[in-house]
């Protein structure tokens, strides 16, 4: 009988833990948000974005999303901030800020 | 029905991993443990097991390569001796701790330095709290039957933790004795087939093994894997209960040679206590009531056992086959002391340090031994603990 690891939390006594803490579930890492741990934010201007797609695949993180061929804005959930996808984009549709907030500038 | 053979401990251990046939083998060559790879590789390229083998390049990798196959689903071992052993250090505390019921045959050899090649306990008492059940063999036919019993310990429910199989750098690994060998057809009918619960390559049911653990989970875990090691002594019992009930041989915990009547017990691991067991015959034969208690398992530690197996005695000598550095003895004589006092038996306990890195030990050392012992008790004797047997010194 498979642990239903939903239900352990950190009041669960040590007996009912699985064996070496082994994770009965798959994709299970989303549910923690590491977005937390940025220092400097991405910002997306949709009308500068051409949709060429650079970007999404050199994100370490996964944190654009893409659906029928189209970037949609960043996953600040699990985005770390690394700035990477800011160098790949070739028509300044993303730029830096600093803090955990992506707040965008005026008149970009 | 068995076969009587001779074979060195290497050939023994690699026979019985050839009739085992575990799924995966990664290994790296050390002296003294080289010779178990390498007589597997033949087995398998003569087609006589068809494990899969995987030479690595050191043993960080044979050690992480063992843990990835059983983590995998695979049944999994690996052998090494010594250096071999100290590199794998970081992996020997993940394979327990993600609690992998994978098998590491050690020949046990010294750690540097000075480098030597020899035997002495210091490879695996170095990885004794590394959550590894550790059982060590006096024979050639010990290591054999101890490496049978290894998988049915490691992969019980109420253990799934990794076990180290012990025999002795050259002494038994490369000298030659008379062996009962058992049939194929019963070792894998005792060993069984591996059918784990969770593992890796479970279509349908993904897992995650050796997750990051915040500190809210950490501590639980490591008491989780302590109780383990805690249940695994009576599964140890169980499984030499019933391997001696099939093939006739073996102890449980420890053996106790003529230790009944003994006013004075060697208590001793490996293959010295041959040379311990003849000594008390010949002691025997002069009137002395002398016995030999043989440490089978020092992982886990069977403190109450041994402290009721010895409450009996005037005086017990314990046997130290490695030094701790410490100025207090070494891991069996601290942890069998301390043993002794929580279970109140107040014997007199004189630790002894013998035959590090290959060095001779002999019957007439055992005889002085408990001659001093005897010494001790009855005339009060002044002695110093942990004295070097065999050892050139000016002190008189």
């Amino acid at each position: 009988m498979r642990t239903d690891v939903s239900k352990i939390n950190e009041t669960t006594p040590y007996e009912d833990l699985t064996e070496g803490l082994i994770m009965h579930a798959g994709g299970t890492a989303k549910e923690f948000k590491t977005g937390e741990w940025r220092t400097n934010t991405p910002v997306f201007y949709a009308e500068k974005c051409k949709q060429c797609l650079l970007c999404a695949p050199v994100c370490p993180d996964g944190c654009i999303p893409v659906k029928d061929g189209r970037r949609a804005d960043f996953d600040y959930d699990h985005c770390k901030g690394c700035g990477i996808c800011v160098k790949a984009c070739p028509f300044g549709a993303l730029a830096m800020v600093e803090g955990v907030e992506p707040i965008k500038e005026e008149g970009v | 029905m068995s076969v009587k053979d001779r074979m060195s401990g290497n050939e023994a251990v690699a026979y019985a991993i050839k009739q085992v046939n575990p799924d995966v083998m990664p290994a790296f060559p050390i002296t003294p443990s080289t010779e178990i790879p390498q007589l597997v590789s033949n087995y398998i390229a003569n087609n006589e097991m068809d494990t899969e083998f995987i030479p690595v390049e050191s043993e960080h990798s044979s050690m992480s390569a063992t843990i990835g196959a059983e983590a995998a689903g695979a049944r999994s071992l690996t052998a090494t001796s010594s250096c071999g052993l100290a590199l794998m250090w970081e992996e020997l505390l993940l394979a327990a701790s993600n609690r992998m019921p994978c098998v590491l045959t050690l020949v046990n050899r010294t750690l540097s330095g000075p480098i030597n090649i020899n035997c002495d306990h210091s490879d695996a008492m170095g990885a004794r709290d590394t959550g590894w059940i550790q059982i060590f063999a006096e024979s050639n036919q010990e290591a054999y039957d101890n490496f049978i019993q290894a998988y049915p310990i490691a992969e019980d429910k109420r253990v799934h933790l990794p076990v180290m199989i012990c025999q002795d750098g050259f002494i038994t690994s490369h000298a030659v004795q008379n062996i009962v060998l058992n049939e194929d057809e019963e070792v894998q009918d005792f060993v069984g087939e591996y059918h784990p619960e969770e593992f890796l390559l479970n279509d349908g049911n993904p897992i995650a093994i050796g997750p990051y653990s915040i500190s809210s989970y950490a501590m639980e875990a490591r008491k989780a894997q302590e109780m383990a090691m805690e249940n695994s002594k009576e599964v140890i019992i169980e499984v030499a209960r019933r391997y001696k009930e099939k093939f006739g041989r073996g102890f449980e915990l420890f053996e106790e040679y003529k230790t009944e009547d003994a006013d004075y017990i060697m208590v001793i691991m490996g293959s010295a206590a041959g040379t311990a067991k003849q000594a008390v015959d010949d002691l025997r034969e002069k009137g002395m009531k002398v016995g030999v208690l043989k440490l089978r398992v020092f992982r886990p530690f069977p403190a109450e056992e041994l402290a009721e197996a010895l409450k009996n005695a005037k005086g017990i000598a314990i046997m130290e086959r490695t030094e701790s550095y410490n100025g207090h003895g070494g891991p069996l004589c601290s942890e069998l002391r301390a043993a002794l006092y929580e279970h109140k038996v107040y014997t007199e306990a004189v630790c002894y340090t013998y035959g590090l890195a290959g060095r001779d030990f002999t019957v007439e050392h055992v005889y002085d031994i408990f001659n001093e012992v005897n010494d001790i008790v009855v005339n009060g004797k002044e002695y110093k603990q942990h004295r070097y047997i065999n050892l050139r010194t000016k002190e008189v």
